[in-house]
């Protein structure tokens, strides 16, 4: 079976997911659900088909699982916005359009991602601006004490989603290229090996901003999940477990100070150690979070069942459509259901790495692990904190949560995957013709 | 490269390795410790969906009932209404998902939820029932409780009537109240209020009983044969009582007097005297039958009932521990009681000895009206001897014709009763404990006044008589 057959094959379940869940929404919620909602299922549907059809022209060896994985991932959120809110399963559907777009100029534009390399300092400029955005006067907004949006107009978006692609971006590219320099000169001291002191330097700008990250826009998961990115780039690149621990030490003196200063930070780590102490105040979220977990349960209420409303219309669970979807799934569909969303992850993660692991040239491998590690910490950053493994901060669940920015960036993210996975299968399949049967 | 990539990707398995063992321990392993927790308002919510019962008064007036206030999908959410404001406040209570429940609405939750046992419930489930709760039908009577509260007149105190004769408790009134309907907007303000209106004083509040307290010592004088009506005891004021000096009201002499006479006047020396005497099992084996050093087994939540009995920091007491019972049968020492437990006192000298289980609730009733349970009337203990009893209503009969508690009397009714006036930081605790008719009561009454300055004579009697009126006639 060609690749391309094996991703049609892989959208069946898709299309069965959405099927099923948008009849067994509808169903309990009939006396509220507009019978119209359910074709937002079917447009999905169509456009995952279309997607597929432009994979199949442009892209034809590219990994196949990596896209029904994502839809899979993408149709689970869809239900369970549906479920949550018709309105916004519309607007989610109409991400998705915008989203596929994206994907597509990326495809037909870049058509290499090692042109990528050649802007590197310009996509870096653009990444630490768009985190700076936020912090603007006039445009930037604050949600839950942390910076993480911005508001032009009409138009709002979170940056972060953005700039997590062009920091990963750049840092494969300079890593790539600089990476060397790191090992040279080491020598061992009892039993690690050292880098020579003035290597440190680029390791103590990159931890420097992501500490003035952390004071800046407030906000611990974003932080965590590009210092962790950046540490693990670091690894692939240096292959020295020194720098990474190091790093992570950096990391949590850098959190501990700025815990203890900047009270934001302070308060979601104090919710974390314990929410029980203000469960009606600070820690409602994450109470709230684990009180939907418990009330799921094995196997969960069913898509539809769980108890979202209090009887005044306003919601249990605050942000259930973004932040907290995790415990909504949990809710519904029960452990079951949500370790099928991190398996789903895993799988994801997987693929990604395995097109580290064939891409031909040095940049294209850390960009796959690179891209592939952030979007898995991501996942990391925000179901642990639903889970309270950390403390909760505000960051989407990829691909599920509602959000144009998040649903956007996770297409290109797809994109530049999908790329690097083309170029990798089409040099290995010039080499030994035998591939597909 | 390679191997580092396996290593990392081995990191990521770890990682959600994690996330899926949180997951577990939240959703399977942890639930029922969430489901419980009291932050966790899920399973009050769930409740919300059920239409609950209705709570009736005896005469059929509605006290709480449901209205529509929400709508998630098909499920309704109910609310409740009370009716009668703030009636029964206490009594009936609250229930509101975001704030709880209490009174009847707490312990009768089964019933008005419809929580049968879990096999009739899946019966239920399979069938597509909708689950209904039962009705409850309670003993209380609207017209005499408002009588209670409108003699109260804003003052802090409690009122409390039962029929000695089934226990059936009549009115159970307390000041400061609140009105149930608005505990979703006021609970914090009224949580916080000093004056504690959510407090039910008629069975949470330990008073000190003062004088009233000589009827139970009069119990256990006659009913363990060990004094007479008619003993002559010395009513000389001051007497050593338990080492200390004890004074009369007025530090009045009244030289060698009759039990009667002493219970007439409320003599505090003859009573000491008495307690002393019987000694300390005695007495409190009389206590205990009388329901004392126990929290009482009405139908109301267990942590909304206190026990009455001599208190040292909170811990109860016992007749092992170093307790002046001379003072004790006076109603002293560090005796605390609470209003529904001195109307049980008089219920049992009412009903001949034998003490009824007080109960609130005598019926439940499905929704098309048909009686499933009804509550029949249970003996608690038996006090004392009937002999004992008839004497006993003699000698308080006399305490309301020429004693004390004149300002009690019913034209054309006789009452038998106990005045009481307990010191409590230079306020009086007003108390007046009756029961009437003498020769077939149909009411055992309770009443208690918190910081006045009038005696339990002047302040308590006139509301018990009231009450005792409206039960009447």
């Amino acid at each position: 079976m060609t690749a391309r057959n094996r991703e049609l094959l892989g959208l069946l379940p898709v299309s069965l997911l959405v099927t099923g869940g948008f009849t067994a929404v509808y169903i309990s919620r009939q006396s509220v659900l507009d019978s119209a909602t359910l074709t937002y299922g079917g447009v999905f549907l169509v456009l995952c088909l279309a997607m597929h059809l432009f994979i199949r022209r442009t892209l034809p060896d590219a990994d196949p699982y990596m896209f029904p994985l994502s839809a899979l991932l993408a149709a689970f959120g869809l239900v369970v916005i549906y479920r949550i809110d018709q309105d916004l399963a519309r607007q989610q559907a109409g991400w998705f359009l915008v989203g596929i777009a994206l994907f597509v100029v990326t495809v037909l534009w870049l058509r290499d991602v090692r042109v990528l390399e050649r802007y590197r300092y310009v996509i870096a400029a653009v990444g630490l601006g768009l985190l700076a955005l936020p912090r603007l006067p006039g445009i930037g907004s604050q949600v839950n004490g942390a910076y993480l949006g911005v508001d032009i107009g009409p138009i709002s978006f979170q940056p972060t989603e953005f700039s997590k692609l062009c920091i990963v971006v750049f840092l494969a590219s300079y890593l790539m290229e600089r990476g060397d320099v790191l090992v040279l000169g080491a020598r061992r001291v009892l039993g690690m090996t050292l880098p020579p002191l003035k290597h440190f330097g680029p390791l103590l700008v990159v931890w420097g901003a992501a500490m003035v990250m952390l004071i800046v826009i407030r906000d611990l998961g974003s932080s965590l999940m590009f210092f962790g990115a950046f540490l693990a780039l670091l690894y692939l690149a240096t292959g020295r477990l020194f720098f990474v621990l190091s790093g992570m030490t950096l990391f949590v003196l850098g959190s501990w100070f700025t815990a203890a200063t900047v009270g934001h930070v302070n308060e979601r780590i104090d919710i974390w150690l314990d929410p029980w102490k203000d469960a009606q105040g600070s820690g409602y979220q994450i109470a709230q979070s684990l009180f939907a977990q418990a009330d799921g349960g094995l196997f969960g209420r069913g898509f539809g069942e769980s108890l979202l409303e209090l009887p005044n219309g306003s919601a249990i669970i605050p942000a259930p459509h973004t932040d907290l979807i995790y415990a909504v799934i949990t809710n519904e569909v029960g452990l079951f259901g949500a370790a099928a969303v991190i398996v789903t992850y895993l799988l994801f993660a997987e693929r990604g790495f395995k097109t580290a692991e064939l891409a031909g040239d040095g940049f294209s491998k850390l960009l796959a692990a690179g891209l592939t590690t952030v979007f898995a910490l991501q996942a990391f950053v925000i179901v642990g904190g639903v889970t309270r493994v950390i403390p909760l901060t505000g960051v989407t669940l990829p691909f599920v949560s509602y959000g144009g920015s998040s649903i956007v960036a996770n297409f290109v993210l797809l994109a530049l995957l999908l790329m690097i996975s083309q170029g990798a299968r089409e040099q290995r399949r010039a080499r030994s013709p035998v591939v597909g049967s | 490269m390679n191997a580092r990539i396996y290593r990392l990707f081995g990191l990521v398995v770890l990682l959600f390795g994690l996330l899926v063992g949180f997951t577990s321990y939240w959703s399977v392993f942890d639930a029922k410790g969430l489901e419980h927790n009291p932050q966790n308002k899920r399973l009050l919510l769930e409740e919300l969906r059920i239409r609950r019962g209705l709570i009736f008064a005896a005469d059929g007036t509605v006290l709480a009932r449901n209205r529509v206030v929400g709508q998630d999908g098909s499920a309704r959410f109910y609310g409740r209404i009370y009716p009668t404001d703030t009636l029964f406040s206490h009594v009936v209570g609250y229930n509101f998902a975001d704030r709880g429940r209490s009174g009847l609405e707490r312990s009768h939750n089964d019933e008005l939820t419809g929580n049968k046992d879990e096999f009739t419930t899946l019966i239920d489930e399979l069938r597509g029932k909708e689950r209904e709760g039962d009705d409850l039908v309670t003993t209380l009577d609207p017209g005499a409780q408002q009588t209670a509260l409108q003699a109260l007149a804003g003052r802090a105190g409690s009122v409390v009537a039962i029929d000695p004769r089934s226990g059936r408790v009549l009115v159970m009134a307390a000041q400061p109240d609140f009105n149930p309907n608005r505990i979703p907007d006021e609970f914090g303000t009224l949580n916080r209020d000093p004056r504690s209106p959510l407090f039910n004083r008629s069975t949470q509040s330990g008073y000190p009983p003062g004088s009233t307290f000589k009827v139970m010592t009069a119990t256990a004088a006659l009913d363990s044969g060990r004094f007479q009506p008619n003993s002559v005891l010395d009513g000389s004021s001051p007497k050593k009582i338990g080492g200390v000096p004890l004074s009369n009201f007025g530090n009045e002499d009244y030289g060698p007097v009759t039990l009667t006479t002493a219970l007439t006047n409320s003599i505090n020396t003859v009573w000491g005297r008495v307690g002393e005497r019987l000694g300390k099992a005695t007495m409190y084996e009389y206590m205990r039958r009388f329901g004392f050093n126990r929290k009482p087994h009405i139908d109301l939540p267990r942590d909304e009932l206190r026990a009455s009995g001599v208190y040292d920091n909170g811990k109860l007491l016992d007749d092992s521990d170093a307790v002046d019972i001379g003072r004790v049968a006076i109603g002293q020492e560090r005796l605390l009681v609470t209003p529904l437990q001195m109307a049980m006192v008089v219920s049992a000298i009412g009903n001949g000895g034998a003490l009824m289980r007080p109960h609130l609730v005598e019926r439940v009733r499905d929704h098309d009206g048909k009686t499933v349970k009804s509550l029949k009337p249970a003996e608690e203990s038996n006090v004392m001897k009937p002999s004992t009893a008839s004497a006993l209503g003699a000698m308080m009969s006399k305490v309301v014709e020429e004693g004390t508690g004149t300002a009690a009397a019913l034209s054309g009714i006789d009452v038998a009763g106990k005045t009481g006036t307990a010191e409590v930081g230079g306020t009086n605790q007003a108390w007046f404990i009756a029961f009437a008719p003498v020769t077939a009561p149909r009411v055992a009454i309770a009443v208690t006044v918190e910081r006045t300055t009038g005696q339990g004579g002047t302040i308590a009697a006139p509301i018990a008589k009231q009450v005792m009126e409206s039960l009447l006639r």
